[in-house]
Formats: structure tokens, sequence, C-alpha cells
């Protein structure tokens, strides 16, 4: 969708500012529209339906804050803009004197008057005057948009910054409540349609209302019966606006909401290919996408339909304003109340008229959008921050890796407590695991370990420094993690091993791959280790994409180590090595170990078995083993399976 | 682009209807200036009230044919352009849901979305714009340069001064500024990639505490886009401007030459001013042109992009004469089978051979990349072989109906994929007429009931997209559910089981093994305990077989299987 509202915007600005440059307008002002697909309210193509600011003041004031370090520019454009207007509106005023001129010389040697001619000294003084005019107009008309295309783009640079630096302080609970396609969405459509706004509608707001006012006095100038007869159109006009485009609003809504399904239904197809094959439900599939395609249809053809009246709608009202200009003017000008030049300027000016005031009305609903953008934004940049780092936050130096939990509470939402109360004290260089069903709060641990969440009570500390009292930045370079979802970035394998620091040399890249055993599948790679890894890392496989997450862990030696089933999706033989590569890392560090698999955490110094969030147990395998509780049941039945047949069934 | 309006052969009656209505409109427009030019020229000269009176009504009768032809080409312009898009959406939603993962795998699965959706889009508003505006532009311009040469011949070659420029700074303009838009545009992705990734990946930056980092790769990308943005919106800043002055400054000269004719008695004001009319039209019937040009390079990706869908041919089809398997129930051979995925240099199946039977279980192990789930997906005929064959009840999967064959099989992939509908009918999408009762029999086994009664509407609850809100181990047990409602006389399940945790992997299996023990099971794993009991073991090294045994055969003879296990189980477990 906002590939088709990017292309009309593109176009705009070449229709949109011809409607308040002089020159005739062809009958039916055919040139000035809003540009193919036009971008805004409801003329766009397949644009959303408009939406309506919460806060339309406070936001409006907010969102011109940002134009506030521009504002000498702006001061500039507006003048310019208005500068531009006026001098184009003076021309079809002199240009219809000089045509006065022509038919008077051209009347009287008709009336063959001696030494009758066309006054050409006259009418060349005005063709200078106008060419000077119109290029002077052209001139400030070029400045003011150049001078605007930095503002806005400028301004929405600001925003977009403003907006990512602003993702980067959100506690990690925000990223839980929000989808990325909510997120993302924010930053292309919304940004897109302030930009356009800032780009095309405000000087055309301007140049609109200079228009309308100065082509009203010139006309009234000229004739003010004229100018009645000109103006009676006008209310017509507005009522088409006013009239046509809510219904068409009402049928763009539903196409965008039958659109949306129909896009939901094939991306959930596409992406369950294999399933819809497996299970023979393609025409079922076919026949549901049909059913709303036809909907979409429906709604479109009439939502374009009922948009598209405007067109001869506002072509017809201006034809009308045509004719009764040349009528009426024509028997003025043979009853001498006005001159033949003057049904010229008028047909110029009612040609004038047409754009800007199509634009005003419009005008409303194009603030209303973007600033109901401009409030997305601003949502987001006012969600809590992550706490700031205290101006006296600590910085480890060469941390030891000891760890204390001492009475931790924790809760992702309030009414329903995880953790309450956990101690544990891990002493340098040892080996913990954390066992238990899924969901049993183990991600959680590593989550209050990296402080990406705040506790509720309590206090986390890594040797004996609450981590509350150190540098984020600091707490989570002492922790090298694996995780369960392998993330790696659009770049190459080098890079995407050489992640968590700076200035890696290849060499060390090549031992953090070799360790991880990941050294051998990268050479077979075509690019070896300069090998680009797609945008869904699809090029290689889940096994592969963990031993590359394995490697990055590896280069940035940390004190502490965080392996989150990090080898659940590599093969069983690869997990051998790759045990070893861990066994030799994990020596002389603290590390915290999560997996479902047993034989990965029988060596642990230490287990913690979690259920509920809950620590319930800890011990030795051994130990465990022989108390007989929640873990020796866990372990037994990995192995005994046939003996809980009975239980199970 | 043009290969897609063949697509608008059913609508050539009312395309045909819609050019002679606005070919009727541009004639109207036309005609008004010289209804007035006649008012000017004999009403005013000869001051005939009535006359000028008259020629209004004419005027305004040609206003309202104007208006009426535009109404009814918007009607149909709106119903053909909408139509268009959708048949072609249509068309291609049929054609991808006939591809084979073969053809998903060479477009990719985001770019098929793209390309039913947002490209069709494109092509729909394209052709919407083109009906509504740019087929007016060709009939005005020829039509005004017509009616101008028919008030003053001598006078057209204004024009035809005027014309050549304006093409020129069209061209010269949109030739700078269109590789920039194009630019822009992939900027844009850029920009949304890298925020796409921080979004996604978030946990790891601040892990590895790169937010920093992050924020310099943002910041090249949005400072690339803005000075972009900036230089394509500096050049449009010149182009209308100068397009403005260009007209005035025709308007100015028709007026000065115009003078120069009338004083030679050889045309007339009112000529003059319809004159200047005519050639505004002209003019911005050429700039109507350029938009098409701005237009066009994204339309024709977008239709090129459908086209090659449109094009291809689905690899797998089903034979002309199928054959039905019916004497035997849940038969599965493989005979001597290769397969290499398209463009790999190995293959990743080498002369694979085996057969299964209904009542046994046959597990798959191996590495990574070792080529199981190559294996399992080819039972389905998800992709075809490149050489030997599958027999599914004895029959060759290439001779038997794809529906006919996938309907005895029960498939459970290892990526669990579960649609936005209620527990039930997600369930309920192994075999559609399964009653609630087998539905809850179904989940009970798979052991998803207890999760699915604690959830607020139990059966009834919605699945978000993508599955969101149930855990991985919780889809892969609905997905378990989904296959057992089926009740097929093949399982297949593709590493399903890693995904849960002991306990619930060994209660699944316990309560499995009752459910399916009329049915042939094909279990790939990773976990030996999950394969440890199957009466046939499998164990595929770099696509070839490298033992076939049970437990205890393939520990003695299977270098490979000893490997495995030794990495899992402990001595005293090997014992």
């Amino acid at each position: 969708m906002s590939d088709a509202n990017n292309k009309g915007r593109a176009a705009a600005p070449a229709a949109g500012t011809s409607a308040s440059a002089p020159g005739f307008g062809p009958p039916g002002g055919r040139g000035g529209r809003g540009g193919p697909g036009g971008g805004h309210g409801p003329m766009g193509g397949m644009g959303r339906p408009v939406e309506k600011a919460k806060n339309f003041g406070k936001s409006m004031r907010r969102l011109v804050a940002y134009l506030k370090p521009h504002m000498g520019k702006l001061v500039a454009v507006f003048a310019l803009a208005i500068a531009s207007t006026v001098f184009a509106i003076f021309a079809p005023k002199i240009m219809g004197k000089a045509t006065t001129r022509i038919f008077e010389g051209l009347m009287a040697k008709m009336m063959h008057a001696p030494g009758a001619a066309i006054d050409f000294g006259y009418v060349g003084q005005i063709v200078v005057l106008l060419i000077g005019l119109y290029v002077f107009s052209a001139i400030l008309s070029y400045i003011q948009q150049y001078i605007m295309a930095g503002v806005a783009q400028r301004t929405v640079y600001d925003m977009r910054k403003q907006v990512n630096d602003k993702l980067a302080r959100l506690p990690l609970s925000f990223y839980d409540g929000h989808t990325h396609g909510e997120i993302l969405s924010r930053f292309t459509n919304d940004m897109d349609n302030i930009s356009n706004t800032l780009q095309q509608s405000l000087t055309q707001l301007i140049t609109s209302v200079v228009t309308i006012l100065g082509v009203l006095v010139m006309m009234l100038t000229i004739s003010p019966l004229l100018t009645a007869i000109t103006i009676i159109v006008l209310p017509l006009s507005f009522l088409a606006t006013r009239v046509v485009a809510p219904k068409s609003q009402k049928y763009f809504a539903d196409q965008w909401k039958h659109l949306g399904e129909l896009n939901g239904h094939v991306e959930e197809m596409y992406t369950g290919h294999t399933i819809v094959k497996a299970f023979g439900h393609e025409r079922k599939s076919i026949d549901k996408f049909n059913t709303v395609n036809e909907k979409v249809y429906e709604a479109s053809w009439k939502a374009q339909f009922i948009s598209g009246l405007m067109f001869p709608l506002m072509t017809f009202i201006n034809n009308i304003g045509y004719v009764a200009v040349a009528v009426a003017g024509g028997i003025m000008v043979t009853r001498r109340a006005i001159q033949i030049g003057d049904i010229q300027a008028f047909i110029q000016y009612s040609r004038q008229f047409t754009m800007p005031i199509a634009q005003t009305a419009n005008i409303a609903n194009i603030l209303q959008s973007t600033v109901a953008s401009a409030e997305r934004v601003f949502e987001l940049l006012d969600e809590p921050e992550e706490e700031a780092d205290s101006a006296t936050a600590k910085v480890l130096s060469s941390p030891r890796g000891e760890v204390r939990f001492e009475n931790v509470d924790f809760s992702y939402k309030p009414d329903a407590p995880l953790i309450t109360g956990m101690n544990l004290d891990v002493k340098e260089g040892q080996t913990i695991a954390i066992v238990g069903p899924t969901g049993a709060g183990k991600t959680t641990l590593v989550n209050l370990l990296m402080r990406f969440y705040e506790l509720q009570g309590g206090k986390i500390s890594v040797d004996g420094v609450d981590i509350r009292d150190m540098r984020r930045g600091n707490l989570r370079c002492t922790f090298g993690m694996v995780l369960q979802d392998t993330w790696l970035f659009n770049g190459t394998i080098r890079d995407n091993i050489a992640y968590g620091r700076d200035n890696v040399s290849d060499d060390e890249v090549h031992q953090a791959a070799v360790a991880a055993h990941a050294d051998h599948f990268i050479r077979t790679l075509p690019e070896g280790y300069n090998t680009v890894l797609n945008e869904e890392a699809s090029n290689i496989s889940q096994g592969q994409r963990q031993l590359l997450t394995i490697a990055r862990a590896i280069l940035i030696d940390p004190a502490i180590l965080i392996l989150d089933e990090a080898t659940s999706s590599v093969d069983t033989r690869t997990e051998v090595l790759i045990q070893k590569a861990m066994a030799q890392l994990m020596k002389g560090r603290t590390s915290f170990v999560i997996a479902h698999r047993l034989s990965t955490i029988r060596d642990a110094k230490m287990i913690l078995v979690m259920n509920h969030g809950k620590i319930i147990e800890t011990g030795t395998h051994k130990e465990l083993l022989a108390k007989g509780g929640f873990y020796a049941d866990l372990y037994n039945s990995q192995f005994t399976g046939a003996s809980l047949e009975a239980e199970a069934v | 682009m043009l290969k897609l309006f063949r697509h608008l052969k059913p609508y050539a009656v009312a395309v045909v209807i819609v050019v002679l209505l606005v070919a009727a409109q541009a004639i109207a427009e036309l005609y008004l200036p010289t209804l007035m030019s006649d008012i000017v020229d004999v009403g005013i000269v000869k001051g005939d009230t009535g006359y000028i009176l008259r020629t209004g009504g004419l005027m305004l009768l040609v206003a309202l044919a104007d208006m009426g032809c535009a109404l009814i080409a918007a009607l149909l312009s709106a119903q053909v352009g909408m139509g268009f898009g959708r048949d072609l959406r249509r068309k291609v939603f049929t054609r991808v849901e006939g591809f084979s993962l073969h053809e998903f795998d060479i477009v990719g699965t985001p770019s098929l979305i793209t390309r039913t959706t947002n490209d069709i889009t494109q092509v729909q508003m394209f052709t919407m714009m083109t009906m509504r505006m740019i087929i007016m532009a060709p009939i005005m311009a020829v039509g005004g340069v017509i009616m101008a040469w028919q008030k003053d011949a001598r006078l057209t070659w204004v024009l035809a001064v005027v014309i050549p420029v304006i093409a020129v700074v069209v061209i010269f303009t949109a030739g700078r500024a269109l590789p920039l838009f194009r630019a822009i545009q992939k900027k844009i992705d850029k920009i949304n990639l890298v925020l796409r990734e921080g979004l996604t990946g978030v946990r790891v930056v601040r892990a590895f505490n790169r937010v920093e980092h992050e924020k310099g790769r943002f910041d090249v990308a949005n400072l690339d886009l803005t000075k972009t943005s900036i230089t394509v919106n500096k050049i449009m800043a010149l182009m209308m401007p100068l397009m403005m002055l260009i007209m005035n400054i025709t308007t100015v000269a028709i007026i000065w030459f115009g003078a120069k004719r009338i004083d030679l008695g050889e045309m007339q004001v009112g000529s003059l001013m319809a004159f200047i009319q005519y050639a505004m039209q002209i003019l911005f019937s050429l700039l109507m042109v350029s938009f098409l040009f701005i237009m066009l390079p994204r339309a024709s990706a977008s239709g090129t992009r459908i086209n090659e869908v449109l094009g291809m041919i689905p690899g797998i089809k089903d034979p002309a004469t199928a054959r039905a398997a019916e004497d035997e129930h849940g038969y599965i051979e493989f005979k001597d089978v290769s397969f290499a995925y398209p463009g790999a240099e190995e293959p990743a199946l080498r002369n694979v051979s085996f057969s299964a039977k209904p009542g046994e279980v046959t597990a798959i192990i191996g590495g990574t990349g070792s080529g199981k789930s190559t294996l399992v997906n080819l039972i389905p005929r998800f992709y075809d072989v490149q050489s030997g064959s599958i027999l599914v009840d004895g029959v060759d999967v290439r001779e038997m109906a794809q529906e006919k064959l996938r309907s005895k099989l029960g498939f459970v992939p290892q990526k669990a994929v579960l649609f936005n509908d209620t527990i039930a009918n997600n369930i309920r999408y192994g075999r559609e007429e399964a009653t609630d009762e087998e539905v809850a029999h179904a989940a009970e086994t798979a052991q998803a009931l207890e999760f699915i009664l604690a959830m607020p509407e139990g059966f009834q609850s919605v699945v978000s997209q993508g599955g969101t809100n149930v855990s991985g181990g919780q889809k892969q047990r609905l997905s378990i559910a989904r296959a057992l409602v089926r009740g097929p006389e093949v399982y297949i399940f593709d590493d399903t089981f890693s995904a849960l945790d002991f306990k619930t992997d060994a209660r699944l299996r316990a309560a499995l093994r009752k459910e399916t023990a009329e049915a042939t099971v094909i279990i790939v794993a990773q976990r030996v305990n999950t394969v440890m009991d199957a009466d046939r073991i499998i164990v595929l090294e770099d696509g070839g077989i490298v033992g076939l045994g049970t437990h205890r055969e393939l520990i003695r003879t299977c270098e490979v299987y000893r490997e495995i296990v030794s990495s899992q189980l402990s001595e005293e477990e090997l014992a």
C-alpha cells in the first residue's frame, strides 16, 4: 500500500504546483489534479481511509516543534511562496490589457478609423513585462521548493533518527507487546506520510490560500459583477467535495479491510504451503481466496468509481463557470461594461481557482491523517524507557564472574508473579545447569541476568556489585550469550562472527570458527568467510546458523557464559564437537547452561531445577537422582518412556 | 508490462468504450474554446446578445455531454481496472497453490507474497491511472493540434517550437530523476532491513552491547536516504516552475505573434483566445504523458515479477491417467532413490532403498544436512526424485493423483505451521468431517488437551497469525493432533519431538504408540531415545544410508550410529 502512496506522491509536486501557476488551464482544469495515484486523502487511488488524530491540537504543536530549527528557512519559504504566487496572479490581468489593446486596434481598423493600427509598442511593453513576471515567479517558486526539499527531508531524518534511538532505549517488555510489523509501519507509512505533507502540502496550503485571496482581489478590481457570477459556482465545488469524498471513504475503508484479509490469507497459505499441500487443501484455500478477492473487487471498484466521480463533477462545475464568464462577459463587453481582455483574464482566474479550492477542501483531511501519523510516532517516543545508567555507574574492568541472586522477585505481568524470593550463589568458574519443563522460567533467568527486565524485588549482583549500579553496556559485555533464536544479520559470515567486538582480525575470526567447528562448513561455501547471509539467513542450515552464533560468543571471550538451548538445533554428532569446544571455553568461566538435553548438563557443578518460575531443586546430578524428586522423575522419563505408558493413556 | 495487458482481454469491449468516451470527452473539451471564440468573434463584434446566449446554451450542453461521457468512463474504468487486478490476483494465487516446494525454493516465500499482493496492486493502480488520465493525453494533444491548425495554421509553428522544448525538459528531468526514484526505493528497503534486523535481534544487539554500532548502521542508511530524497526533490523543484514558465511564455508568444496575424487581418481575437487554450491543453497532455514515464518503471518491474510467476509451470503435476492404489494400505518403498536440489553440486540423497510396512516404526537419524528431512519430503511428492522410485502401496508416487497420495499421509513438519483460526479448526484441518470428540481425542493423544483446556476459550481459542500466542512445543503438539485426526495410513514425523521437553516427549510417544499401532510410522529424530525402540532405524550420512537395522544391531555394526549414541547416552545406559 505504501508503495502506491509513494509513487503518487512522487508525481504529485508536478501536478500540484501547476494549479497555482498562472496561464490558461484547459477547460475543465484537467492539468491540475492531484497527480496520478494522488497520495492524499480521498483522491488516493488505493489510499487508506482518512484517520482522525486523537488530540489534534497537541500533536500538531509537537509536530510543528520539529520545524523550529528550520524556522528561518521556513519563513523564507513562505515569503517566497507568497511572492511567487502574487506575481503570478498579476499576470492574467496584464495579459488581458494586451488582448484588449489588440481588440481595440482591430475594431478601430474595422471602423476604418484613420491611422488605426494595433499598438504594438504597448503590446510589446506588456509582453516584456509579462515575461519578466513569469521568469521572476518561476525563479522564486524554484528557490522555495528547493529550500523546502532540504527542510522536509532533514526534519524527517531527525524524526527517524529519534525513533531509532528511542527503540534502543526501550525495555524488552515493549517488544513483547508490539509486533515488528506494527513498529515498522510507524517507520515507513507514517514517516512517509509526514514527509510528503511537509514536502508538498504545507506550501500548497499557503499558495492555495494566497491564490484564492489574490485572485478574488484581482477579479474584484476588474469587475465586481463578473466576480459575483464566477463565484456562484464555488459553493458547488465545495459541496461536491464534501458530498462525494465521505461516500468514497466508506468504500475505501471496506476495500482496505478486505484487502488486509486477503493479504493475510495469502501470507498464511504461502508460509504454510507444505501443510496446505500435505493435507490437500489447495482447493479450499483457492475458494476462500476467491471469495475475499471478490469482496475486494466489489469495494474497490465502488471506491474508485465514486472517487473518480470527483473529476467529471469538478470539470462540469468549472465549465459552468467558464460558460457563465463567456456569456455574461460577452454581454457585458457588448454593453461596454468591461473590456474583451477582461474576459480572457477572468477565464484564466476562474481556472486558477479550481485547484486551490479542491486543495483547501482536502487540506483538512491531509492534516488529520498527517497528525494521526505523527501521533503514532509520538506515542512510540513517549513509551517509558529503560532506566538510564546512573552517573556513578560502576564498570568492572576485569570481571571474575561471581553471580548472586538475593530474594529476587519478578513477573512479566503484575498479576502473575513468576519468580518469588529466589536465591542463588554462583562462584567463579562454576557451571550451572538450569533444567525444567517448557515455560518453567529458564529464559527469564537470563533476561534478569542481562538486565533486559527490571526486578520487582531483591537484587542480583556480579562480583558483589548490584547490576543496577553497573553500566548496562559493561554488564552485558561480561556475558557471552548464545540464544535460542539464532539472530544473524544481512552481512558476510566474517562480519557476523566478528559482531561482538570492534577491530577483530581475520585470524581471530578463523580461530573462533574453528573452536565452534564452523570453519569446515564455512570453507565449503563458494565464498567462504565472505559469503553474504541473505535476509533470512536461509542460505545456510539451522545447525550452521547455530554454529555461527557459537563462534560469535566464543570470540568475545566473556567472563560469564550463557548457553540458552544453544545446541538443540545442531545434530548430535556436531554437538559432540561443540560440547568439547564448550568444555574448553567453559573452563575457568562461570557458565549458565539451559538445555532440554540432559546429557549436555550432566557434568554441571550444580543443577537448578525450575518449574513454574521457581527453583524447586538444586544439587548435582547424582544428588538429585538420589533425592528422587522432580529431577529424577524428569530424568527417568527419558529412558523409561514405556513405564509411563499406563500413566499417559 | 504489455504482456500482462493480455489479461485485459475479457474487458476488451469495455476498454474500447472507455477510449471512445474519452475521445468524445476530449472533443467536447476542445469544442468549448471554439464556441467561446465564436462568442467573441461573432457575438461581441456584432453586439448580438441573442447569439451570445444561444452559444452559451450550446456550451452548457457540450459541458453536460462531456460530464456524461466522463461519468460512464469513470464507471467502466473503475470496473475494468479493479476487475483486471482481481483476475490477476486470482490467476497468480491459483498458480502458486499449484507450485511444488521446488518453485517455492526458487522464488522464495516472501517474494511470492509480495508478488501476489503489492506487485499486483501496483499494476492495478497503473492500469487505473492509464485509463483515467493517460488515454486522454494523446487524444487531447492530437485533437488540440488539429483544432489549433484549423484556427490558424500559420500560428501553429509556435507549437512546433514549444512541444520539442517541453519534450526535452521532460526527458531530461525524468532521465535524471527516475534512477534516483529507483535508488530511493532501494534505500527505503535498506533502512527497513536494518530496522527489522534491529527489531528481531534486539536481545542479541543488547547482549553484545552493540547498540551504538546498530545506531551507526541505521544512521548511515538514514542519511543516505535523506540525501537522495533531497536531491530528487530538488530536481523536481526545478521541473515544475520550468514547465510553467515554458507554458506561460508560450502564451505570451501566441499573443505577440497572434497580434501580428490579427493586424494583417488573417486572424480574429476570439480565435487567438481559443488558440491559447488549445496550446495549454496540448502542453498539459504532454505533462500527463510524463507521469506515465514516472510510473511506468515501477509498474513494469512489478509486471515482470508477476509474469515470472505466471510463466512458471509447476514441476510436479498429476499424471494424465492416475493410478489408484487400492489393494494395499501403508506400504512404502524406496527403490534406489537419488535426489539433488536444483543447482546443488552434491545430491542430497543417493541410492536410498528401504521399505516400511503397516504396524512398523521406521526411524531416520543422522547429522545436519544428512538428508533426513529431504527423505521424508519425497514421500508426499513435495519434490520429484532424479532417479529410482518411491512406491506407496505398490504404486509409484508419480503415477498417483497428488491429492490421493497425500490423503494417505499424516505429515508433521519440522516447523509447526498453524493457521489463524480456532484450535479446533486447526486440528480439523487434518480431516474436515472430524467430530468434536475425534478432535478432542486427537488433542489428548498429542498431549495438547491440558493446555488447550487451560486456555480461556478452550478449543474455540483463536491461534494468532504466525501462532505467536502458543509456544513452540504447543504448536508442535497441535500439529501432531492435526495429523492424528486424519487417521492416515502413514504417519510422517519430521523431527517433531525435539521442541518438547523429555517428560512430554515420553508421554506423547507412549500415547502415540497405541494410536498408530495399525499404521506405518516414519520418524525423523535427533535424540537416540526417540528412535531406540523403532522396528527399523535408518542411519543417514551425506545422503546415503550407512546403517539400517534395530538399535541393538546398529550398536554393533554401525560406527556412525555408535558415535551418535555415545554422545547422548552414558556408559551404563549403553550397556
